[in-house]
């Protein structure tokens, strides 16, 4: 991959991470938790919480009706994000897939493949985004559609296509979020196509444009070094200074912006000028190499200006300078072997905002990171340092839930110590009471089903109160005796008995809707005693459930997380042995590289101040010798500012 | 969003350059991290899952579903208000008091809802009552404090409280 698209694509690849979705109108508690964790950074926690309501909600069996269905598309979306957010890229891809292949409208489907499409281009998977970015068709959300054609231009340039680049970073010009960085990957799209003379134009526009956002303030500075550069490249010192001032004197290119102004000065012999630049960097951070760099510049311009005096001067704090700093280079990589590097990395109160990197150097106790704010900077140690912080989150969690399990085996004995002698009495009371329980519920029903019948098929006899029925059985077994009885007493007996009945059944018939109101209301109030009898039953129920299942059944589970836990832990611990090896490995390298470049500077400084000491003492006296001049021209840093 | 993406692309687009300028990390400590970077995303997942696990557990044992109370705090959405802390009572009892960062309060001003409390109540009629402290945003101190009564049932009880310079409300979740 050409340099430039590799600078424009890892330009790209953070902005693509997008921001946590927010959550308005939510009608889910859980799904606000996760967002409410995401918010914060808390992805880990995020990611659990989310997963576990989207497998809840797949479970379910009308999903219509549980709350994550108002975000379930939201939610999906939100799953890959906080994978992505999380470096977890392989199943951020896979949760956006699931997305892209789903039964969902044309602008889901699109916003999708542009998450899949970012995802692919941030591992230089430049064929695949566009691949991705091809399945984009129909509505696309108006708040994405500009970075759709962004992400374009950029896979387009990964994949060495700057015409089809360029031809889409034209009609972004104007895109007000893409300020800034549209212009200049126009610039950089046209210089790969080779059209240096349009693309020095773009690039000027691009580092004049009026911002305020820190963001497009450091392309504008990064465009004016660039066009820096190539008209140092091309001889153009004049033009080269001009843009070299354009950089502002207090962002990230600054550095490199005053050292560079200096060389430009120097390579049109404006020796006088370069002081000014130079001195201003010479007094700045001592561990930048751009600052080192200006430490023996700087005394070269004025030995140039026959300032030898003061070139030895400055020529001998830079020795002492350089003195200093290897010192500190070994200071570091002694503390790094000794493996404090990374005790101070995993430092919980330093990763606390966003520029906790930067933070690292005002650490007393942690010289070793004073040399490596490039190398912590740089995305792929980044990507490392990451990853080592997340294990080590990782083992603390692990730690965390092995005594979480102890608790919990703990809780389980003293459960079951309780419960073990007290329920087997409690479920002998209650089979008898159930029992009682069944028989009155038994007779509830035959009494319903009477009662019901009476309605379609009245009988009166049968709502007779007792005192009634006694006096009907009464009455028949009279009937019975005066069957057989003869006479004139018999027969007024008999006519007696029938009015009597007939009173009775006269009674039983007027009474009988009466009667059959009251019973069932009788039969209602039974019913809400049998309510209050049924809800105690169920709460019962419930809580001697809930008794045993507060203690059994857990042991097989508690093995299985117990064995899945140590496993994923040593897991952890290997490979944050191999990640922290390499990371101090890598550091110590690029430890090693500064060492050396100290070295030849404190060479040359050596030199340079006992010549300069020389020619300042033979410039008072004696005229300079040929070989002085010679050792003077040595001097100049091995920089050279390029 | 907006300054998240800011700061990525100039963090990033300054990365490229200082990247370059540093000649960092040869093609085989690349390639080391790219594989360990796999393996990392494959335990994140493996624990992940026992998390998941862990959790349901953890609910199972401690929080059974016919006593299971969780409360939750949203902010009112555009709320100007500075929330400083917040304090819950259960049945006149302290359950939760939580001072908020401005981490925690930002997160919760972009949507997020906090479950601040989750516990057991046995089922039927209980009173909560949530307390707030903090600054409106005309500077001047605001504390409130609102009482509400609630039915917990057989199935876990979800309380949403949203809160907000002018209001102190019990959701319907």
């Amino acid at each position: 991959m050409p340099r430039a698209a590799l600078i424009v694509g890892l330009g790209l690849a953070g902005a693509l991470a997008a921001a946590p979705c927010a959550g308005k109108d939510l009608r889910d508690l859980y799904f606000g938790e996760a967002l409410y964790n995401a918010n914060q950074g808390h992805y880990f926690e995020a990611l659990e919480r989310l997963d576990a309501e989207l497998a809840l909600h797949g479970g379910v069996d009308e999903p219509q009706r549980d709350s994550l269905h108002f975000h379930i598309g939201e939610a999906q979306f939100s799953v890959g994000d906080f994978e992505l957010y999380y470096r977890m890229h392989l199943r951020a891809g896979r949760a956006i897939k699931a997305v892209l292949e789903g039964a969902v409208d044309e602008a889901v489907r699109n916003e999708a493949a542009y998450r899949l499409a970012r995802i692919h281009f941030q591992k230089d998977q430049a064929a695949d985004a566009l691949i991705a970015l091809d399945r984009i068709s129909g509505k696309v959300p108006v708040v994405i559609r500009d970075d759709v054609e962004f992400l374009r231009a950029n896979v387009y340039m990964a994949l060495g296509r700057p015409a089809e680049a360029a031809a889409v970073l034209k009609r972004l010009q104007s895109a007000q979020s893409l300020s800034g960085f549209a212009a200049y990957n126009l610039g950089i799209a046209m210089l790969q196509e080779g059209h240096e003379k349009d693309a020095i134009a773009q690039l000027d526009k691009a580092g004049q444009l009026k911002l305020s956002d820190a963001g497009p303030l450091a392309i504008r500075d990064k465009s004016n070094m660039l066009l820096g550069k190539l008209a140092l490249e091309s001889t153009d010192f004049t033009r080269a200074q001009l843009f070299f001032d354009r950089v502002s004197l207090d962002g990230p290119f600054s550095n490199q912006a005053l050292l560079s102004a200096g060389w430009a000065d120097v390579s049109s012999q404006n020796f006088e000028r370069a002081v000014v630049p130079w001195s201003i960097l010479a007094k700045r951070e001592v561990t930048d190499s751009a600052v080192q760099e200006a430490l023996l510049a700087l005394p070269y311009a004025y030995s140039k200006l026959n300032v030898h005096g003061r070139a030895a001067v400055l020529y001998g704090d830079a020795l002492q300078s350089f003195g200093d700093e290897l010192n500190k280079v070994d200071a570091s990589m002694k503390s790094i072997a000794e493996g404090r590097f990374l005790k101070a990395l995993v430092r919980g109160e330093i990763q606390e905002d966003k520029g906790w990197v930067i933070r690292l150097r005002t650490l007393p106790d942690a010289p070793e990171t004073f040399y490596l704010m490039q190398l912590m900077a740089s995305h792929d140690f980044q990507t490392a340092l990451q990853n080592y912080l997340d294990l080590e989150e990782l083992r603390k969690k692990m730690a965390g839930w092995q005594k979480s399990l102890d608790s919990f085996e703990d809780m389980i004995r003293l459960r079951k110590q309780n419960y073990d002698p007290l329920l087997p009495g409690i479920d002998a009371q209650f089979r008898e009471l159930d029992a009682q329980i069944r028989l009155r519920m038994e007779q509830r029903n035959h009494l319903q089903q009477r009662l019901h019948q009476l309605l379609i098929e009245p009988r009166p006899d049968l709502l007779a109160t007792a005192d009634e029925r006694i006096v009907l059985e009464s009455i028949r077994g009279i009937e019975e005796q005066l069957q057989k009885a003869k006479g004139s007493d018999a027969e007024q007996l008999r006519q007696r008995l029938r009015h009597v009945k007939g009173v009775l059944t006269w009674t039983l018939y007027t009474t009988y809707p009466e009667r059959l109101t009251e019973a069932h209301e009788h039969l209602n109030a039974l019913n809400a005693d049998v309510a209050v009898l049924t809800k105690q039953y169920q709460q019962f129920v419930r809580s001697r459930q809930a008794a045993a299942h507060s203690y059994l059944g857990y042991d097989d589970t508690i093995d299985r997380l117990r064995t899945r836990a140590a496993e994923s832990l040593e897991t952890v611990n290997q490979l944050m042995a191999k990640q922290g090896h390499l990371i101090e490995t890598v550091a110590i390298d690029e430890l090693k590289n500064r060492r050396a470049r100290l070295e030849v500077y404190q060479t040359q400084a050596r030199y340079a101040v006992a010549d300069s000491y020389d020619r300042a003492a033979k410039a008072q006296g004696t005229p300079t010798s040929e070989q002085a001049t010679q050792t003077s021209e040595n001097a100049a840093p091995a920089g050279g500012g390029h | 969003m907006r300054n998240l993406k800011q700061f990525w692309l100039v963090m990033t687009a300054t990365l490229g350059v200082l990247a370059s300028g540093a000649g960092f990390a040869e093609a085989s400590y690349r390639e080391q991290m790219k594989g360990l970077d796999e393996q990392v995303q494959e335990v994140k997942s493996d624990v992940l899952s026992i998390a998941a696990e862990l959790a349901r557990l953890e609910e199972r044992l401690l929080y059974p579903s016919n006593t299971h109370l969780a409360v939750f705090i949203a902010l009112a959405e555009r709320d100007t208000l500075r929330l400083d802390a917040v304090q819950v009572q259960i049945d006149g009892q302290q359950v939760a008091h939580s001072i908020y960062s401005f981490k925690e309060l930002e997160a919760l001003q972009k949507g997020g809802v906090q479950r601040i409390y989750t516990g057991n109540v046995p089922t039927g009629e209980h009173q909560i009552e949530v307390t707030i402290a903090g600054k409106l945003d005309t500077g001047k101190e605001y504390t409130r404090t609102e009482r509400f009564a609630f039915n917990k049932g057989i199935e876990p009880k979800l309380l949403g409280v949203t809160l907000g310079s002018s209001q102190l409300q019990l959701g319907d979740w």
